[in-house]
């Protein structure tokens, strides 16, 4: 008889148990929707924060002072020590190499720059050489580690350079040798690198890789004020330490590059007679905000902290394994992009969190309210039950397991339409999945099976105490 | 809900006190006693408008006033805009050192165009050699201001204001105690490996210098020494080459206060720091799209929700709506009656939810951000109507169905 009860109450009552569905549909996919987003959202900002640029930077460990003024080095070149380039491959062999997102290596060097083709600058009377800097680095290398192959350069590094290439230089074949082979191992590493290099990928035609030179030849950026000082344009030939190189694109960071050149890194390094010589490297790794454990000193930890310090992603731990793979190197973190992350990213989180909390207790309040309305609707019923003898306890439970079922499958669908929009949310906002963890389904059942209960107690209560007499009559 | 009893006795005394009472309109009469009688289903109704509106109003001032928030956030990054002095060859070694200077007032200038909320910090270089013949880049600035701007730099002690240390000084016409000065760590390890007083030359004039503290930030600034500006000047004799700023607001806003500043500052080459801009202009879009999806979907949600509490609590009635028309009131009536009714209800929810909604968004301000949120009286208007439509819409669309229905099928409740 129970079961038949409940039957047809969902088979004769449709448009009613309809419209509780739907609420707790609803209700149910807010609710995965907002905790899918919130829960993955530190991660999204974390990648979105590497927009800043590198937190990190390694120098050699006996290094002498910089003399640096406004991006001019004011020291003798050859001065000081240098790390080996071939020791930075090592870098995805540390621990935490899934979460180093770029590094790029950097090596200043002084140039004379030849301007046979007169001066703009009336104030140039040094006949026509000039000192500039020009820094090595990698735009976009191709480096194997291992049985690995990754790409690692400036233009993940450091995404505000903008390059701007003169007509015709675009298509010319300057990248077509750099494909974005990605081997990071799991889908969601994967699906941020895709990300940061969407723009950048030279299948696409994207017009943003036109103008960045090669890494293996021997074309340069101009800084842009540097440019236009000189009246260089994309395409014309620089004369650098008696040597001709051409400009393959203008350089805009809005920082002291403007007023520099930027060549591959093995052109500085020829340049300087240095091969394999590298200043300084900047790292862009995904770090986890600093907590109590890591403000403490690693010297002074029992081993068991210290592993379990060293198994975090914090930014001191990834310098000092940084440090650990590279020989004679000090890393560091840049406090400027490493210490500000976290605040922005505990109150984005925060912020998040919240707004789920507001989310979840408004649908958990809507369903209670369509639950409490459809039952309240259905005192004749109940008013008939009780008249034919049944008790509070049959009456309830009719309803409870009536309730359950719709918890049920309200809850299903809200899942399923929840992590649709979650998804959609990822795909629209950060272009890259939200991932949904298996263990929010049982979570979010158990919340939409809970929600309906407590929406449905109050009137469940109310609608048994009812005298049967006046519910029948309709005067209730 | 009352019982039999209670309506007999009630409806003696409603008559007697109509007949005292003076006559109020029959219309708004109903309207009062449908609420009163029927006050569980009323209620069930009212608290569905009320979470939806508290909602609203919650998301919409946090979508408004987050952005403000998280650009504060934003600005312990540092400087978005440096000024600095125009020179045609700040490429050359040699220039930088000399490079020509920004006007003495260039700080007043600056903070009258672009108000006193915008942080301004100068700083002067200079190549100073310490005893061993080293070279190292001395820099004066202001303390006070260069704290608030970078909030990374890690000092283990700022200097004191040294205008004391001068006055003091001067009074005992003793040799000068030594010019505090703030130590990039790795200028430490040359000049001062145990933290004691130094000497640096410049041009031929020594300062006697003491490391007040240790400064670490990761970047160029470790190999450098800061000293206070007026004590840089009196030593180097050169001015501020350089200032860093600080503007809070959109990009829109920024790119107006350059602007301003170009016409304040003709000298001056002014230029945004894009890694910042473009940093915080990326955070700040995924935020608040992330946010503005939220928001909309909660209040979809809790709109539709209320729409179906509505529909379910007009259907319920179908009997006031049969009785009514069997007493002969005009479909005009009764479309009207159950628009007010619903209208009623949707002004009563919207002023409690906004109510509620504005301490939620201040709640979170608190939480989150330690700077209440401020409350927006300007999204009410909305949240009125958004209320009184969704139930609008929730009389009007049962009433559509029910108008076909003959009231006598009704009342014999089939």
């Amino acid at each position: 008889m129970f079961p038949r009860l409940v039957y047809e109450s969902f088979r004769r009552q449709t448009r009613r148990k309809l419209l509780a569905g739907v609420a707790i549909t609803l209700g149910v996919a807010v609710a995965t929707a907002m905790i899918a987003v919130a829960t993955d959202i530190g991660d999204k900002i974390n990648r979105e924060l590497r927009t800043y640029g590198a937190n990190l930077v390694i120098t050699p460990q006996e290094d002498t002072l910089d003399v640096e003024i406004g991006g001019v080095n004011l020291k003798p070149p050859s001065d000081g020590a240098f790390l080996n380039e071939a020791d930075l491959p090592k870098i995805r062999g540390t621990f935490w190499h899934h979460n180093i997102v770029g590094f790029s290596p950097m090596l200043p060097v002084a140039v004379k720059l030849r301007t046979s083709d007169g001066d703009k600058n009336k104030g140039d009377k040094s006949d026509s050489a000039k000192d500039v800097t020009l820094v090595g680095t990698y735009f976009n290398k191709k480096l194997t580690f291992g049985k690995e192959e990754f790409t690692t350069g400036v233009r993940i590094t450091h995404p505000w350079w903008k390059v701007e290439a003169g007509e015709g230089s675009c298509g010319d074949g300057h990248l077509a040798s750099v494909p974005r082979t990605e081997s990071r191992g799991p889908g969601r590493v994967e699906d941020s690198a895709a990300n940061v290099n969407a723009a950048t990928s030279p299948e696409s035609g994207d017009t943003s890789s036109c103008g960045w030179p090669s890494d293996d030849s021997q074309n340069v950026l101009l800084g842009e004020r540097l440019a236009a000082r000189l009246d260089k344009h994309p395409g014309d030939s620089l004369d650098i330490n008696n040597q001709q190189f051409q400009i393959s694109g203008i350089l805009s960071t809005g920082n002291v590059e403007d007023n520099q050149i930027v060549a591959p890194l093995a052109v500085a390094q020829q340049i300087l007679g240095k091969p394999g010589a590298v200043r300084r490297v900047f790292v862009s790794a995904l770090t986890k905000p600093p907590d109590a454990l890591s403000a403490r000193d690693p010297k002074t930890m029992t081993p068991e902290v210290y592993d379990r310090w060293y198994c975090s992603p914090y930014v001191d731990s990834i310098a000092y394994q940084l440090q650990e793979a590279i020989p004679h190197s000090h890393a560091e973190q840049i406090r400027q992009v490493a210490q500000n992350e976290g605040t922005v990213l505990t109150r984005i989180k925060g912020l998040m969190l919240l707004v789920t909390l507001a989310a979840l207790l408004a649908s958990a309040l809507a369903v209670s309210a369509a639950m409490a309305t459809a039952i309240f609707e259905r005192r004749v019923e109940i008013g008939l039950m009780k008249a034919l003898g049944a008790g509070n306890l049959a009456v309830s439970a009719i309803f409870f397991a009536e309730a359950l079922l719709l918890a049920f499958f309200g809850g299903i669908s809200g899942f399923i339409a929840g992590s649709l929009l979650a998804h959609q949310i990822g795909r629209s906002i950060f272009s890259s999945q939200i991932s949904i963890q298996p263990v929010l389904f049982p979570i979010i059942i158990a919340i939409a099976v809970f929600v309906t209960f407590a929406g449905s107690v109050a009137a469940i209560r109310r609608a048994v105490k009812f005298d049967p007499v006046f519910s029948l009559r309709g005067q209730a | 809900m009352s019982t039999g009893p209670a309506i007999l006795h009630s409806a003696r005394e409603v008559a007697e006190r109509r007949a005292h009472s003076p006559h109020t309109s029959m219309f708004a009469r109903m309207l009062v006693r449908a609420a009163m009688l029927r006050r569980g289903r009323a209620a069930s109704a009212l608290l569905a408008m009320i979470v939806a509106a508290a909602v609203a109003t919650a998301m919409m001032n946090l979508y408004v006033d987050v952005q403000a928030k998280l650009r504060n956030e934003f600005r312990s990054y540092g400087a978005n805009v440096i000024v600095v002095a125009k020179s045609g060859e700040a490429s050359t070694a040699q220039a930088a050192t000399t490079a020509p200077s920004l006007p003495p007032d260039a700080i007043t200038r600056i903070e009258s165009a672009l108000g006193p909320q915008t942080l301004a910090v100068p700083f002067a270089y200079a190549v100073a050699r310490t005893s061993d013949g080293q070279s190292i880049v001395v820099v004066g600035t202001d303390f006070a201001r260069a704290r608030e701007l970078n909030h990374w730099w890690k000092v283990s002690h700022w200097p004191a204001p040294q205008i004391d240390a001068r006055l003091v000084g001067g009074d005992n016409a003793a040799p000068a105690p030594p010019v505090e000065a703030l130590v990039g760590i790795r200028a430490a390890a040359v000049v001062a490996p145990k933290r004691e007083p130094f000497d640096l030359t410049f041009q031929g004039k020594a300062i006697h210098l003491a490391p007040a503290g240790l400064l670490q930030t990761g970047a160029a600034e470790d190999s450098r020494i800061y000293l206070d500006q007026t004590e840089f000047q009196s030593w180097t004799d050169v001015s501020p080459t350089t200032i860093e700023l600080a503007i809070n607001g959109s990009p829109e806003e920024i790119q107006q206060g350059i602007n301003k500043l170009a016409a304040a500052l003709p000298g001056a080459d002014i230029r945004p720091v894009r890694q910042i801009m473009e940093g915080e202009a990326n955070v700040l879009n995924k935020t608040r799209a992330t946010l503005y999806a939220s928001a909309t979907l909660v209040v979809l949600t809790s709109a539709l929700c209320v729409l179906a509490t509505l529909i379910g609590w007009v259907f319920d009635r179908r009997r006031d709506f049969a009785i009514m028309k069997a007493l002969g009131a005009s479909e005009r009536l009764v479309n009207l009656f159950f628009a007010a009714e619903a209208a009623a209800l949707g002004v009563i929810g919207a002023l409690i939810g906004f109510l509620i909604g504005i301490g939620v968004a201040a709640w979170i301000g608190r939480v989150n951000f330690h700077a209440p949120v401020v409350p927006r009286f300007s999204v009410f208007p909305y949240v009125l109507a958004g209320s009184v439509a969704v139930a609008l819409i929730a009389a009007v669309l049962p009433i559509g169905l029910l108008r076909r229905v003959q009231p006598a099928i009704i009342l014999r409740g089939e």
